[in-house]
């Protein structure tokens, strides 16, 4: 019995992944906990690449090249759309100065360039509404046609083989008022990317359970919290709140003193909202 | 907290038997029931005790965290992030205070930040001992816990003198730590951890080579490294199947860089490996706890914040490697003082998903071993 004992020892440093090459300096980050330091592409656009990926050992790797960025040089469409769609709540950032005097500008949404939105905008034309920067975390928004397709690309093609979360967020404003996120993360390239699509009330959007199963209870999250039906899920009901609740609470127009009072009577026997 | 249509997909029911014709019984267990950790209820559709299906029903602790954060300042969330996973509340102040300083562009001092892995790693430390503990009682041995339970002691000892709580410890504040560490802080932690040694010497001669334990856990609940990955299984989980990623060291945060620790995995990727993983990630905390404790430099603890936090519009995603798995927080900034959305992305609830395909065609005694080896927190699972 003992000798089928075996206790895992320190780890072999041949089985570590991609991330050792961690250990260069990135001149683009401030700190060595910055994000992504291992995907020069990502890198902002001023800093000069040359010292960095000495390593690049993983095709992938080569092929996020800095030159090879530099070369595909975006598309002029993908500029006014970084203006235009991102970030509505430019009021905020205006009523951001008061606060610090010191501070420094305020980070920019800069475009995101990489062979792998090169490749997306080649299939998909303007269906990639935006690609982009920003606190060196890249996100991407697709329309809501494609947004299957792409998540499919992605993991296929690109080794985004971890969906870290699905999630939503409510813009009442808006006439799209939901963006429903993807988090992916590939292991491989030790690299995350938000997939972002926008829709409007009632509108479904296509699962991914079929690529990621790790998304069935996260979309039924979403479902439960905003009301956001996926298409092709195989098991779409609530999943944190009570059977028969009315309404989803993470919607910006859900009452907070107003829950759903007949439940909370009928199953608690006490009043509700205080 | 929604059931499904088990009830009614049961194979007599659909042939237009009567019961007795079948061998299938639904079984709900829990959600009061001692080994599911809190309140976690999972109907088993059965043929004997052997396991066809099963359905998690979740929620019973939902306290709506992402929507009082939306009614909350930055710095008024902050404690209430510690409710979510409560025998880990200092990792989840960790990603949350992180994930806000990303967004206003602040980094915590060094000295904060050595500060903030050390409370880290005695809080992993603290969380895998109610996790050994727990967990061997669920599989009948009733020694781990007392053992575990007292040895934790010590380490919420140290929390307690250094911020005045045990458990939900609002360790940390946006920009740094509140509190200045106290006098003898890092001879108390170091004597913990030549304390700590020898004691996880001591459950592994109760447990690792104990034959009852090994006929429990060896080959159950196997899971290959493939599957953990499309199911989203992270932390000793991922790891016990043998995938060598820990965001400690694939994307470094806080300190983590500095130090010197190997990740643990395990091969077979069954119950027995995620419990040696563990073990090993104790020793590892122990190493790190080491190696930060003899070099806290000198230096501020709280980076210039202004009093009222208000971060540029935006969004950010900040995870870390949270006892159970990656804990992310993505935040969305409006420019207000109040976040406009806050996601958790809690690594139980995604890791619970994991427990149908674990212990599909296995006894009813084996889902009591798998829900101890997912190691979740229902307060973090239900939010």
């Amino acid at each position: 019995m003992p000798d089928e004992i075996q206790p895992i020892g320190a780890s072999s440093p041949a089985e570590k992944p991609a991330e050792e090459n961690k250990a260069v300096p990135s001149t683009a980050s401030t700190s060595p906990a910055a994000e992504l330091p291992a995907t020069p592409a990502e890198a902002k656009p001023p800093n000069p690449e040359a010292p960095k990926q000495p390593t690049a050992d993983k095709p992938v790797a080569a092929a996020e090249n800095p030159a090879a960025a530099a070369k595909l040089k975006a598309p002029a469409a993908a500029q006014p759309a970084v203006a235009g769609a991102a970030k509505p709540a430019a009021t905020g950032a205006a009523a951001k100065p008061p606060a610090a005097p010191p501070k420094p500008p305020a980070p920019k949404t800069d475009p995101w360039e990489s062979p792998l939105i090169e490749k997306l905008r080649q299939a998909y034309g303007s269906g990639l509404r935006e690609a982009s920067t920003y606190m060196r975390q890249n996100y991407m928004v697709v329309d809501k046609s494609i947004a299957s397709d792409v998540l499919r690309h992605l993991r296929d093609q690109e080794q985004f083989d971890y969906c870290v979360d699905v999630t939503a967020v409510h813009y009442p404003k808006r006439d799209e008022q939901f963006e429903v996120i993807w988090i992916l993360y590939s292991f491989a390239r030790n690299q995350r990317i938000r997939v972002k699509t926008q829709i409007k009330e009632g509108e479904p959007v296509p699962s991914a359970v079929s690529l990621w199963p790790t998304a069935n209870w996260l979309e039924r999250e979403v479902f439960d919290m905003f009301g956001i039906l996926f298409t092709g899920h195989p098991d779409l009901r609530r999943i944190l709140m009570p059977d028969g609740w009315k309404g989803h609470p993470l919607r910006k127009d859900y009452g907070l003193m107003q829950q759903d009072e007949q439940w909370v009577k009928t199953n608690l026997g006490i009043e509700s909202g205080q | 907290m929604s059931e499904s249509k088990f009830y009614e997909n049961t194979e007599w029911q659909e042939t237009g038997k009567t019961f007795l014709d079948s061998n299938e019984m639904i079984l709900n267990m829990g959600p009061q029931h001692p080994s599911t950790h809190g309140v976690l209820r999972v109907i088993l559709k059965l043929d004997g005790e052997k396991v066809l299906g099963t359905d998690c029903v979740i929620g019973y602790l939902h306290r709506g965290v992402e929507k009082i954060a939306e009614n909350r300042t930055y710095a008024q969330f902050n404690p209430y992030v510690d409710r979510m996973d409560y025998v880990a509340a200092v990792s989840n102040g960790l990603g949350y205070c992180e994930a806000v300083e990303k967004l206003l562009g602040v980094e915590a001092p060094e000295r904060a930040q050595y500060i903030r892995v050390i409370l880290t790693e005695l809080n992993r430390l603290a969380s895998h001992q109610v996790w050994l503990g727990t967990h061997a009682l669920d599989i009948g041995a009733l020694t781990p816990l007392f053992y575990c339970f007292r040895d934790r002691e010590e380490i919420l000892k140290i929390f307690e003198k250094y911020c005045g709580a045990r458990l939900t410890t609002h360790a940390f504040r946006i920009g740094g730590c509140q509190y200045e560490i106290y006098e003898g802080f890092e001879k108390e932690v170091l004597d913990y951890c030549d304390f700590v040694l020898p004691k996880i010497d001591e459950y592994e001669e109760l447990l690792t080579t104990n034959r009852i334990w090994v006929k429990r856990t060896k080959g159950v609940g196997v899971l290959s490294g493939a599957e953990c990955i499309e199911l989203g299984a992270t932390g000793p989980v991922l790891r016990g199947s043998g995938v060598q990623w820990d965001l400690r060291k694939a994307q470094p945060y806080a300190a983590y860089a500095k130090f010197e620790f190997d990740i643990p995995i395990g091969k077979n990727g069954d119950t027995y490996d995620r419990y040696l993983v563990r073990i090993e990630e104790m020793r590892q905390s122990v190493r790190i706890l080491r190696q930060a404790a003899s070099g806290i430099p000198e230096g501020p603890i709280l980076a210039k914040v202004p009093k009222v936090l208000r971060p540029p519009a935006g969004e950010i995603y900040h995870s870390i490697e949270a006892p159970k798995g990656e804990l992310g927080y993505f935040i969305v900034s409006d420019g207000s003082t109040q976040p406009y959305r806050v996601r958790v992305r809690p690594p139980s609830f995604v890791n619970l998903q994991t427990l149908d395909k674990m212990v599909r065609g296995w006894l009813v005694a084996d889902v009591v071993a798998v829900i101890g080896t997912l190691d979740i927190v229902l307060g973090e699972v239900d939010r």
